[in-house]
């Protein structure tokens, strides 16, 4: 079986300052990967190239196609959203206006109304607040938000930035759970995290990257039983 | 009583003018942080390719609506060809573009159809209408009337195109969050010179309005652009329906001062405007619907 997302020699740039020096990975459809690694390691970069917002070198595949030669508009035409860092929330739309705009870049137009009792069902918080300015939401809210917003695209590969940055636990661990049942319809995940401890109990499949480069990787099992790469690494 | 009346409305009319040149100000610099010097003399020139139309024989709401079709194409071009290559520049560069531009749609506009004032017609009746209003009967123009009229549908159908199409919620996106909206394929860049067609739509209505009025020349939008940055300020500069608002409130308190201040008349009305801006900027920068920006530097 080939790879749905295939990333060779990939190096990325801003300005002059390179920030990935030539990271290789590649993952199956279906599964849950999470890049793992420091401040600075070059995690949130590496989505950032695949969505074709910052300056790269190296090949990126999806099914094959190249990325590339693509604008970050286009994108979301290989079915690939992108949970940005920040949540990326428009503050002056409605929960409803936002999800909309989700669904923007998807090819089938219909269907609308069966996707926002899709992503209510994942987070019924936000059919409550459905009326409602996505500013006035909380942390949490906005980060469901983020995550149901990358879903109207129906995509086919979620790119998740850092989903648990400055939310209290009990709401980190409900939206991981949700994370899992979203894998389990068909979206394959590529998620990046500081929190290597959840993460690893969320992924099958791990990166570790170091300033700009892979550094270790295999399956969540084996290197969370492992000490001495835990110690080493991922610090708990 | 009756004089109230006249005055009332006919400041209703032209904030309406103001109104519009506000909210195509407004929606300019919401969407992009720019304020466009050139908004004014954009809308003189379209108003000028309508008064060639006319005189070329079409009639009235036919020039009127391809002048619209003009105005579109002309912002989207502009926004094009001379903005985007400057989007990234400093504030002030991309200010002294937009002023660049409104020095040349005016000389250029006094090239083609020379600095003589040309009279414009109305669409409306001459006939003015009796209204009575408890004790005596006001006159009020039938240009006036139709010309809020003008102005309360135009502002309707764009609040109706961007609260309820597809296509207005991923110009409201893009405004608000050029990255994100980007990562949900929005082309932003084509949404900001929609952004600038629309802007060039409301001010070419604002022109071919305000032309019966004042007479068409090159400097026909002059004055009209200093109201409509009052009107931006009281409202807000980062509310679109304060900006409106504002623009009726300044065309009435201008028509309002002009009768009965005696000392102002018509020869200080203008003073007025400037004024307005000067303290609303003291007292509530922010405008009287504007939010307060808070940039992080």
């Amino acid at each position: 079986m080939s790879a749905l997302l295939e990333v060779h020699g990939l190096e990325a740039f801003y300005g002059r300052t390179k920030a990935l020096h030539g990271v290789s990975f590649s993952m199956a459809a279906g599964g849950i990967t999470t890049i793992l690694g420091a401040n600075g390691a070059g995690k949130t970069t590496t989505l950032r190239a695949i969505s074709r917002m910052v300056r790269t070198a190296g090949t990126i595949r999806f099914e094959g196609q190249p990325l590339e030669a693509r604008v970050t508009e286009d994108i979301v035409q290989f079915g690939i959203a992108h949970a940005p860092e920040g949540r990326g929330t428009f503050v002056h739309l409605t929960v409803e206006e936002n999800l909309k705009v989700g669904a923007w870049g998807r090819r089938e137009r219909g269907g609308l109304e069966a996707d926002f009792e899709r992503v209510f069902g994942y987070f019924p918080v936000l059919r409550e607040r459905r009326r409602q300015m996505a500013g006035t939401l909380s942390g949490g809210e906005q980060q469901m938000l983020c995550v149901a917003r990358a879903l109207m695209l129906r995509p086919r590969l979620l790119l998740l930035d850092e989903p648990s940055l400055g939310l209290a636990p009990l709401v980190v661990r409900e939206i991981f759970r949700i994370l899992r049942t979203v894998n389990q319809a068909g979206v394959t995940i590529l998620l990046v995290e500081q929190n290597a401890a959840l993460a690893l109990d969320l992924a099958d499949h791990v990166f570790l990257l170091e300033t700009g480069r892979v550094v270790l990787e295999g399956p969540s099992d084996v290197l969370r039983r492992d000490d001495a790469i835990r110690r080493a690494y991922l610090g708990y | 009583m009756e004089i109230f009346t006249q005055q009332v409305v006919s400041g209703l009319a032209t904030g309406g003018i103001y109104a519009s040149v506000a909210l195509a100000l407004v929606m300019i610099y919401q969407a992009t942080d720019v304020v466009n010097f050139a908004q004014g003399e954009m809308a003189m020139f379209a108003t000028y390719i309508c008064w060639s139309m006319l005189n070329a024989g079409l009639p009235y709401w036919g020039a009127f609506l391809a002048t619209l079709g003009f105005a579109f194409i002309g912002g989207v071009v502009i926004e094009r060809v001379v903005i985007r290559p400057v989007e990234n520049a400093p504030i002030l560069s991309i200010v002294i573009v937009t002023l660049g531009l409104l020095v040349i749609c005016n000389s250029v506009a006094g090239w083609i159809w020379t600095y003589v004032q040309k009279p414009f017609p109305s669409p409306f009746p001459s006939k003015p209408f009796k209204v009575s209003l408890g004790a005596g009967e006001t006159i009020i123009g039938a240009h006036d009337i139709g010309q809020i009229g003008i102005t309360l549908f135009v502002l309707l159908c764009i609040y109706l195109f961007f609260r309820f199409t597809p296509l207005g919620l991923a110009m409201r996106a893009a405004a608000q969050n050029p990255v994100s909206s980007r990562l949900c394929g929005i082309r932003v860049g084509w949404m900001l010179a929609l952004g600038w067609g629309l802007a060039a739509v409301f001010g070419a209505v604002a022109g071919m309005m305000v032309a019966p009025s004042l007479t068409l020349e090159p400097n026909l939008m002059g004055g009209v652009q200093i109201y409509a940055f009052a009107a931006a300020t009281l409202g807000g500069f980062t509310s679109p329906g304060g900006a409106v608002l504002g623009g009726f409130i300044v065309g009435v308190v201008e028509n309002l001062v002009g009768t009965y201040v005696s000392f102002i008349g018509t020869e200080l009305k203008f003073t007025v405007a400037l004024a307005m801006i000067i303290v609303v900027l003291l007292v509530k920068p922010s405008g009287l619907f504007g939010s307060t920006v808070v940039k992080r530097v």
